[in-house]
């Protein structure tokens, strides 16, 4: 009696399409999921921004508010609040349940790239172009900042926040985090305008993707090179990269219409998913399972805008076959 | 109308139908209002009286009397016949239309609609079936069944509409446990005197009946809640005190409720017992004391604690709200269960449910235990007086705590301090404003009452003491020296114009010692140009502003004048100073200010403390992909103190009094001079920017000192700068220190001419050793020495940084011409071609700056990387790396366009440059694939702009397809 061979493990990717939802937003600027993953934020370039349930694929509310394209949006950790931030200069705050703004925080000189909220959503930080980051508090009426960081020397382009730390990448390709327990900021320098900046779910690293088009994994403490990952396109666009939900993968969009997943590790090209023919502009991989967001500006063919957005979910039956670079 | 006779049968008629009129008869007259009445049958007007006086038609053709008048009841007054007794009923005042089918007393039996059983008649049914069948057209009772009325309310057809069924209850579906534990717990509520009924429980229990786990069964059926009406006179809700339940005792009674929540109410009627009132079983009770065998010694006599009472009215309501106080029990329990809820209060979006599971928490670490012999005392040390111990004693002291004992505050304990005490020592920041009363007076008055205040005091007191808390400036105007009195009548007179003429120096002062002010040298706007003198005086005066001096005012004032003169020229000088301040702070704080060139003219700066490391070093670093020390710099950073707070993180500084990184003040010179080079013949060739105002005399342009343009120039001229950027490579290696620490030794006095070169000297000899040259341009040089010759080699090298620097020069330097204040030199591009477009969007768009907008894109993708636009012609867009229609047209003419602009002027030295490299090209075969590839690629960049796009999609292809091969070899490994 022998043992039946193992099975192969199939490299856990999102690498099937199962479904796009037409969001009628003209281009998708951003898509992201929400704290638990059970629902995706649209952010479109018809000034709303959209919430949708990933599950069912239905839209549930549409948010409107926002006096130009709306360019990144975060949910809360308790799903109560939303934040977005627009080529309008502003930032918003709604309230999800009654899509009524909560605030409307005007300070900002230039459109306002991202924004986030701080783990128990008493901050928002929205980092703009025209070089500063701003933390507005949710909790006090106040319309002002309650602090601006000014240092980039060039607009930022991305954003994040864990738990007491702060992640900015700038145009002037230098990545900032802020340490607010140690009250040090430190600057890695990348010399290329950074695109979009992470971290990994460990906390111990960073990702930023730049326009030289490469992917650059650093160590967080040290700022030392631990992988680089190449072979995509971004050039010109501010696009997406992300990691995965378990830290094993790196993904980035690319300009050539694909998302290219690289091996954290080995920093191998594992899976390029082919989107569509335009550029992918961003995504959203989900906080716990294997599953992506892509946003993209889709082409009209009823005249209409169309995105594609694909929700890729590992299952064993592929709906439909993508080539597969590194996988024998 | 109705009066067809043949097709009468067919029709219904309602209503009275109208005479037909007469042809013959003349109109009639309309009755008039108020003669239109209704009457009954009898011909009695028939008329609303209201609801006191009977409804309809009370009394006598609507007089309260009968129809013999207003007679009384007859009264029979007499010994032997007394009067009837009169036994009135209802029914003795009501006619027979009330006692009618209509009426308020209809006397027949009916069941009314209301209460007509909805349930089927099961013996009626069959009966009626077997009628149906036995009738000669079967099924004859359809009909019947299709005109039955509805008997049944609305409500009663919803619900049966959803499911419901006669004998069930309203709810949601429960489990067949939950059914069974309700059922035992009705059974148990019985009191101790009752026997004991647990048997049948627990065989309930143990039935071992197949409950399927997916069955759900209706809920119990309940009887309405009936309502008491209240006719005590006790509170709402009170209860009173059950005799039985108090004396009842045991383990549930401790507190007895005297006043039961609605949810408690309920549970009791719906037979269901309360948790702790679950009786263990056993008997107990206070007629039973407590046994010897129960082995918890409840107390028997027990007290009532305030706790148990609500202090608030109304208490919480359970559930939330959407089914009120009769709300299903299974709704009520759950919501009780799921306390997380209760973060979120509001009404919850359609398809939006919460979160099932909590995100994952924080680790909160304990605190350290304490060490077995920790002692929570606090020891203070001794308070010493220091004159009375010796003074190596004292110093101990000194050093151990910090300060000396006579620095203790105060006394007098807490309550002694006052507020800028305490103030100080909670570490907040001082108020604005008057900090006394007396600041709000004007002087001469604040002279006048310590004029009247000083005899008294002088009389009856010794020396007067400052009041703790109060501002030396109070004293001014009272202390007793004729210089100051002097000065206080000056004030007095100065600020008869202004109330606050000193805040309004102050302001004035401190905007235009601003950097803003700085760049504002030319100033054109003259005030007082009507009379020279003055103008000259004001001129004086905002220049000493300039430099910071606080007695600019006193110092440009004409001495020779009165006083009311110069009392009013201060005035005005100050007026004139805030109105035409330099460009508001809110127009400078939208340009970042770019740190290498800021405030050239100014004399001091205000800058971050620390700076940067060179960034030539990191770009060689980067190119190496040497990540790490080299690129990181590490800086001081004060977070605000609420942003700690929000992020529940301890403030890192405490005591700081500022956010953000720590500024100093510099000298203008001292920051820039070692990234300056002198004013060589190439400064001036420089590009001077001929859109900005002219530099003045002495000073020079930002052009000539900016570091990466003078580097470029430099590079160009003299040889011996390539060691400049290796010292500089070394300076930066040894920490922001070189850059900083250097700066304020040389004197900003000193010609920059001189210092320049002393610069250049201290650089040279600061020349770092052989191999850490090598150690950063290794890997290129040693190839590409083997193959060309030596001097060209170094030819080459030169250019080769100088590709890489052109561009970061060359896009700056445009870029500030148009603009003051703003950007850091872009990152110089390096590896790919694609940066370009990319550091041509990084212009920021100065007023002159800004392209005539084309379209809104345009507009939009001035800075940094762009975002896809949503065009309607993506079908064309893209469709493989080779770039085509109208996308790829349109970057490429917002390439060209700035590239225009940008290389205006370099375009003859490019194209040079390119041949060169072309040259070397030729030569240098075995440079590394690597170089090649860049060197490609910034040559693409660099030079026309039409080939730059499938230059870069060549290349990434050809990227790509090599790392493929890579791949694919490993996995054949």
């Amino acid at each position: 009696m022998s043992f039946p061979q193992p099975k192969p493990e199939v490299p856990q990717l999102p690498q099937n399409l199962l479904r796009t939802i037409d969001c009628q937003q003209g281009a998708v600027r951003a898509v992201r999921f929400n704290a638990d993953g059970n629902y995706l934020l649209s952010c479109g370039s018809d000034k709303s921004l959209k919430l949708w349930s990933v599950s069912r694929g239905t839209l549930l509310k549409t948010y409107s508010g926002h006096g130009y394209e709306v360019l990144d949006a975060d949910g809360s950790y308790d799903n109560s609040q939303l934040c977005s931030c627009s080529s309008d200069k502003t930032v918003i705050l709604w309230d999800v349940a009654t899509g009524q703004v909560t605030r409307k925080l005007r300070g900002h000189a230039g459109k306002v790239n991202c924004v986030q909220f701080n783990e128990e959503a008493t901050v928002i930080l929205s980092g703009s172009i025209d070089g500063t980051v701003r933390c507005w508090d949710t909790r006090s009426r106040k319309f002002d900042p309650i602090q601006i960081l000014d240092e980039a020397q060039d607009g930022v382009s991305s954003l994040k926040v864990s738990e007491h730390e702060l992640l900015t990448g700038s145009v002037d390709g230098r990545v900032r985090r802020y340490d607010l327990r140690m009250g040090q900021l430190h600057v890695d320098f990348i010399n290329s305008p950074i695109t979009c900046v992470c971290f990994s779910a460990d906390g111990q690293c960073t990702l930023t993707s730049s326009l030289d088009s490469t992917v650059r994994l650093l160590d967080k403490s040290t700022g030392e090179m631990l992988g680089e990952y190449t072979g995509h396109k971004m050039k010109g666009y501010k696009l997406d990269c992300c990691l995965s939900s378990k830290d094993t993968h790196v993904l980035s969009c690319s300009e050539d219409g694909h998302v290219y997943c690289w091996d954290l590790v080995e920093g191998s090209l594992m899976l390029k998913l082919p989107v569509g023919k335009a550029v992918v502009q961003s995504l959203s991989f989900h906080p716990s399972e294997t599953r992506l967001l892509t946003a993209m500006e889709g082409r009209s063919g009823i005249g209409f805008w169309l995105r594609e957005m694909v929700v890729c979910l590992k299952c064993d039956v592929p709906l439909l076959p993508w080539l597969k670079y590194g996988i024998n | 109308m109705a009066s067809d006779s043949d097709s009468d049968g067919d029709f219904v008629t309602f209503g009275t139908p109208l005479e037909p009129l007469e042809e013959d008869e003349p109109l009639r007259k309309p009755v008039p209002l108020h003669e239109q009445t209704v009457k009954d049958e009898k011909g009695r007007y028939q008329r609303f009286h209201g609801a006191f006086t009977g409804g309809f038609s009370a009394g006598y053709f609507n007089t309260v009397g009968t129809k013999e008048g207003w007679t009384p009841a007859t009264f029979v007054s007499s010994r032997q016949q007394k009067a009837g007794r009169q036994n009135a009923r209802p029914e003795d005042f009501m006619d027979e239309e009330d006692l009618g089918d209509h009426g308020i007393a209809p006397r027949q039996i009916t069941t009314t609609a209301d209460f007509a059983s909805g349930r089927k008649d099961v013996i009626r049914d069959k009966a009626r079936a077997i009628t149906s069948l036995s009738a000669p057209i079967p099924g004859d009772t359809v009909l019947e069944d299709l005109v039955a009325p509805a008997r049944s309310s609305m409500g009663v057809e919803l619900l049966r509409k959803m499911g419901w069924k006669d004998g069930q209850g309203v709810g949601p579906r429960v489990k067949r446990r939950l059914c069974k534990q309700r059922a035992d717990s009705g059974t148990r509520a019985f009191v101790s005197a009752s026997p004991p009924n647990g048997l049948s429980g627990s065989q309930d229990e143990e039935d071992g009946e197949f409950v399927p786990e997916n069955v759900t069964f209706a809920p119990k059926d309940v009887t309405p809640i009936d309502f008491t009406p209240k006719v005590d006179l006790h509170g709402l809700g009170y209860r009173g005190l059950n005799p039985l339940a108090a004396l009842r005792g045991g383990p549930g009674a401790g507190h007895i409720n005297l006043f039961t929540m609605d949810s408690d109410r309920s549970n009791s009627l719906f037979g269901e017992d309360r948790k702790g009132q679950r009786r263990r079983g056993g008997v107990a009770g206070q007629g039973f004391g407590v046994g010897a065998m129960e082995d918890d010694d409840e107390d028997i006599y027990h007290r009532d604690i305030m706790s148990n009472y609500d202090t608030v009215l109304g208490g919480e309501e359970p559930g939330d709200g959407l089914y009120g106080w009769t709300a299903p029990q299974q709704y009520n329990r759950k919501k009780k269960d799921h306390s997380k809820d209760a973060a979120y209060l509001g009404k919850i979006l359609e398809g939006f449910t919460l979160a099932s599971d909590k995100l994952e928490t924080k680790t909160i670490f304990p605190p350290p235990n304490l060490p077995r012999d920790f002692r929570p005392v606090h020891y203070f040390r001794p308070v010493v007086d220091l004159s009375s111990v010796s003074p190596m004693v004292a110093q101990a002291l000194q050093t151990s705590r910090g300060h000396m004992a006579q620095e203790e505050p105060s006394k007098g304990g807490r309550h002694q301090l006052d507020s800028a005490q305490r103030r100080e020592l909670l570490g907040e920041a001082t108020l604005q404003g008057p900090s006394s009363v007396f600041d709000l007076l004007k002087v001469e008055d604040r002279e006048r009452l310590s004029g009247l205040r000083r005899p008294s005091s002088d009389t009856s007191s010794g020396p007067r003491q400052p009041t703790p808390g109060r501002p030396e400036q109070l004293c001014s105007g009272c202390r007793d020296s004729p210089a100051a009195a002097r000065a206080s009548a000056q004030k007095a007179l100065s600020s008869r114009f202004t109330p606050h003429a000193e805040q309004q120096q102050q302001e004035a002062l401190s905007v235009w010692s601003g950097p803003t002010a700085q760049a504002q040298t030319g100033q054109t706007f003259k005030p007082f140009e009507r009379t020279p003198h003055k103008q000259a005086r004001y001129d004086l005066y905002i220049d000493q502003l300039k430099q910071g001096d606080r007695d600019a005012l006193e110092l440009s004032l004409d001495p020779t004048m009165t006083e009311w003169e110069r009392g009013r020229e201060r005035d005005e000088f100050v007026r004139a100073a805030l109105l035409y301040k330099p460009s508001s702070s809110s127009l400078s704080c939208r340009f970042t200010r770019g740190k290498q060139d800021d405030g050239v003219e100014a004399d001091t700066v205000e800058v971050t403390r620390d700076q940067e490391n060179d960034v030539d070093d990191k770009q060689a670093a980067v190119k190496m992909k040497m990540f790490g020390k080299l690129t990181r710099d590490t800086f001081e950073w004060h977070p605000d103190n609420l942003l700690c707070k929000r992020f529940n993180v301890p403030d890192p500084y405490p005591g700081s009094g500022f956010v953000g990184m720590p500024k100093v003040k510099r000298d203008k010179f001292s920051v820039f001079n070692f990234l300056t080079v002198s004013e060589s013949p190439t400064a001036s060739a420089s590009p001077a920017p001929q859109g900005v105002k002219p530099s003045e005399p002495g000073k020079r342009s930002r052009w000539d000192v900016s570091g990466q343009a003078g580097n470029k120039e430099r590079k160009e001229k003299d040889p011996v700068s390539e060691f400049l950027s290796v010292a500089r490579i070394e300076a930066s290696g040894s920490g922001p220190e070189a850059s900083t620490t250097d700066g304020p030794t040389t004197d900003p006095t000193v010609e920059p001419d001189t210092e320049q070169k002393d610069e250049e000297e201290e650089e040279e000899e600061s020349r770092p050793s052989m191999d850490l040259f090598k150690a950063i341009f290794a890997s290129s040089s040693d190839e590409k020495s083997s193959s060309s010759s030596e001097g060209e080699s170094e030819e080459e090298e030169e250019e080769k940084e100088e590709g890489v620097r052109s561009k970061a020069g060359t896009g700056p330097q445009i870029s500030n011409q148009l603009n003051v204040n703003t950007t850091q030199p872009a990152p110089p591009v390096s590896t790919t071609p694609s940066q370009n477009p990319d550091v041509v969007f990084k212009m920021p768009s100065g007023p002159a700056a800004a392209p005539p907008p084309r379209d809104q894109e345009m507009e939009e993708e001035e800075f940094g990387p762009r975002l896809p636009p949503p065009s309607s012609t993506l079908t064309e867009r893209r469709p493989s790396p080779t770039p085509s229609a109208k996308d790829d047209k349109h970057k490429k003419k917002c390439k060209e366009k700035h590239k225009a602009k940008k290389h205006g002027k370099h375009k003859k030295d490019k194209k040079k440059k390119k041949n060169k490299r072309h040259k070397h090209k030729g030569k240098q075969k075995k440079s590394s694939r690597k170089e090649e590839s860049s060197d490609s690629s910034s040559e693409g960049s660099d030079g026309n702009s039409q080939e730059d796009g499938e230059e870069g999609g060549g290349v990434s292809t050809e990227e790509l397809l090599r790392r493929l091969k890579g791949i694919r070899g490993k996995n054949l490994q």
